[in-house]
């Protein structure tokens, strides 16, 4: 019996649930478009609303690739983060990365309101965002890769990003205290993270990195493998420690940090993803869970982008707010039945 | 001379294990002489705190020696990368598994690492080596269990599994009888002994049951704060060597039968 053969049921069916996400997701919004316009403008027709044709391809679509890619790209960096960690509580976010992106935010909004009026204001904007963000996961990441290179001790890093998260929060609310309302206001909405945001060129970027990030982690299963009996052990089966180390920190700073960049913090899917994913497949090895935590991070992230969407209405959900709302009780639920979090 | 026909496996000279820590050198140990053999077992033995866990780990490539040579089937182990080094020595260790969620049988075949691709793909060959270690190690009935699920007389048995998967002609264990209650403790010396003998396996083990170790060791080195005596347990008793291993006011060891004895 190879690994291909006893999961090949469950992936079919993953497959097949994701495109119901997806299309489900398409189908849904403010604006009522029917399921077979929806068809005829995804297959490339042209008889429909031209409205309608560009809500779904200028809006719909890319809102839809976004949620996939950010789906799968925390979910992976969660479950490396679980693996590299040992511990079932580790997320993408443990490393700082989008404390050290939402301290580039926070200081862009905020500082630019404070360097005064017009200047402010034009420096905020969509692609300065991006840029903040990026920049910021991305130092915390260089920090990271020094304290993995001269310390020996994984939960050292750990609690470097837990206190990467303190600085953040201290600083902003130093930079809120001086700030107007109304850029607060804007703040807080990135902080709510977005998926409606990404232009196809966005996209373009976003994709590159989380393929990267992905097919670089399915390459490093094996090790990933060995790390689940503990580093001795590991090393005791030829694994090289640092190295390994170095990589999978790398890996999940590309994926989380792009993803932070684009979309926001988008909390709890790197952390609950893989739990939920280890009910349903009955193994430890990372060659099958890594594509498995894929397929599930997309679909959960199609359903919760599909809630925060709220069909035929005006509103916008915060999706932060929605994976939260959703990812937490999760985690609690898997708590009390199991009566234990194992990774 | 029957020893001298058998092939020399692991040589240590004048090794110095410790920590080295920037410029600061902690020896624990120096000066350590002896060789090891094909289908040996070799018991380390010593008071809390004398080195026994260091010198392992420093023989199984975990942690560099401070000075001194090690040679693996008489090549130096300096000259072997991580990956030649898995493929001759194995080990067994204290810690749990740091996943709990593994299966008996992931956890067993996890062994094979060291000789399968990228992909940790499976040949006949690895599915038989597993398959021998757990007859051998009679977990076969466990293999669909969870880690979480095991007794840690079962969780040993299954940790000796993956290092027979590894398939070396070295294994080293750490203490391989703590924690377990009297049968799995002479059910574990009994295993090894066996898979010395008939396998031709050398294993070398650090343990504080020094009375079992004596009956079954073939040789054993006796780790004293000021020198070490690496011999056969007869010869080690005529010598004197347990003697010095602990303060004497406690215990004391019986020559006769070969012993440790509560002092009164």
């Amino acid at each position: 019996m190879t690994l291909a053969s006893s999961f090949r049921t469950h992936f079919i069916l993953l497959g097949i649930l994701t495109l119901a996400a997806l299309f489900l997701n398409i189908s849904m919004g403010s604006v009522g478009i029917p399921l077979d316009a929806i068809v005829d403008v995804l297959l490339g027709g042209d008889t429909t609303k031209e409205s309608w044709q560009f809500i779904v391809m200028q809006y719909r679509l890319p809102k839809a690739i976004t949620a996939i890619l950010c789906g799968s790209g925390l979910a992976v960096a969660g479950l490396l983060m679980q693996t590299l960690f040992r511990n079932p509580l580790a997320g993408p976010f443990v490393l700082g990365l989008s404390s050290g992106a939402s301290l580039g935010v926070a200081l862009l909004i905020l500082g630019a309101g404070i360097a005064g009026g017009f200047l402010g204001t034009a420096l905020v904007n969509p692609w300065s965002l991006v840029g903040a963000s990026a920049l910021g996961s991305f130092l915390v990441l260089l920090a990271i890769v020094v304290v993995t290179l001269r310390v020996k001790d994984t939960m050292a890093i750990l609690i470097i990003g837990l206190m990467f998260g303190s600085v953040t929060s201290a600083v902003v609310a130093v930079l809120s205290y001086f700030s107007n309302a109304e850029l607060l206001q804007k703040y807080i909405f990135w902080s709510f993270g977005s998926l409606g945001n990404v232009s196809w060129q966005g996209i373009g970027i976003l994709a590159a990195c989380c393929l990267t990030g992905m097919l670089w982690a399915i390459g490093r299963s094996k090790s990933l493998n060995a790390l689940l009996l503990g580093e001795n052990y590991a090393k005791s089966m030829g694994v090289h420690l640092k190295k390994n180390l170095l990589i999978l920190v790398v890996i999940t700073s590309l994926l989380a940090g792009s993803i932070t960049a684009f979309a926001g913090p988008i909390a709890f899917v790197g952390l609950a993803v893989p739990h939920l994913t280890r009910q349903f497949f009955k193994t430890s090895n990372h060659l099958v869970l890594l594509p498995a935590v894929m397929l599930c991070g997309s679909i959960l992230m199609l359903l919760c982008d599909t809630v925060a969407q709220w069909p035929y209405s005006e509103w916008t959900l915060p999706i932060n707010a929605i994976t939260s709302l959703l990812g937490a009780p999760v985690v609690i639920w898997l708590l009390v039945r199991k009566k234990r979090l194992l990774f | 001379m029957k020893t001298q026909t058998k092939l020399r496996t692991l040589t240590i000279e004048d090794l110095s294990i410790g920590y080295a820590h920037r410029k600061q050198q902690k020896v624990i140990a120096e000066q350590l002489t002896f060789s090891c053999h094909q289908g040996e077992l070799i018991a380390i033995v010593g008071a809390n705190g004398i080195g026994k866990s260091t010198l392992l780990r420093t023989l199984s490539g975990m942690q560099d020696a401070l000075d001194g040579n090690i040679s693996i089937l008489e090549t130096p182990m300096k000259q072997l990368n991580a990956l030649e080094i898995a493929s001759h020595i194995s080990v067994v260790l204290t810690e749990p598994p740091a996943s709990k969620n593994l299966y008996v049988s992931e956890l067993i075949t996890l062994g094979r690492q060291p000789y399968t691709n990228w992909m940790g793909r499976l040949s006949e060959k690895d599915h038989q080596a597993v398959e021998l270690a757990m007859t051998q190690t009679e977990t076969i009935d466990l293999a669909q269990q969870k880690c979480y699920e095991l007794s840690d007389g079962q969780l040993q048995r299954v940790f000796l599994a993956r290092a027979l998967a590894q398939d070396t002609p070295i294994i080293i264990l750490d203490e391989p009888t703590t924690h377990l209650d009297i049968y799995h403790q002479a059910y574990v010396f009994k295993l090894l002994k066996r898979l010395a003998s008939e396998m031709g396996k050398t294993i070398v083990f650090a343990t504080h049951d020094i009375n079992l170790a004596i009956q079954l060791c073939d040789k054993m080195l006796v780790l004293t704060p000021e020198t070490h005596h690496f011999d056969t347990p007869c010869r080690l008793i005529e010598q004197h060597c347990f003697d010095s291993l602990f303060p004497e006011d406690t215990i004391q060891f019986d020559t006769k039968t070969g012993r440790f004895n509560m002092k009164n």
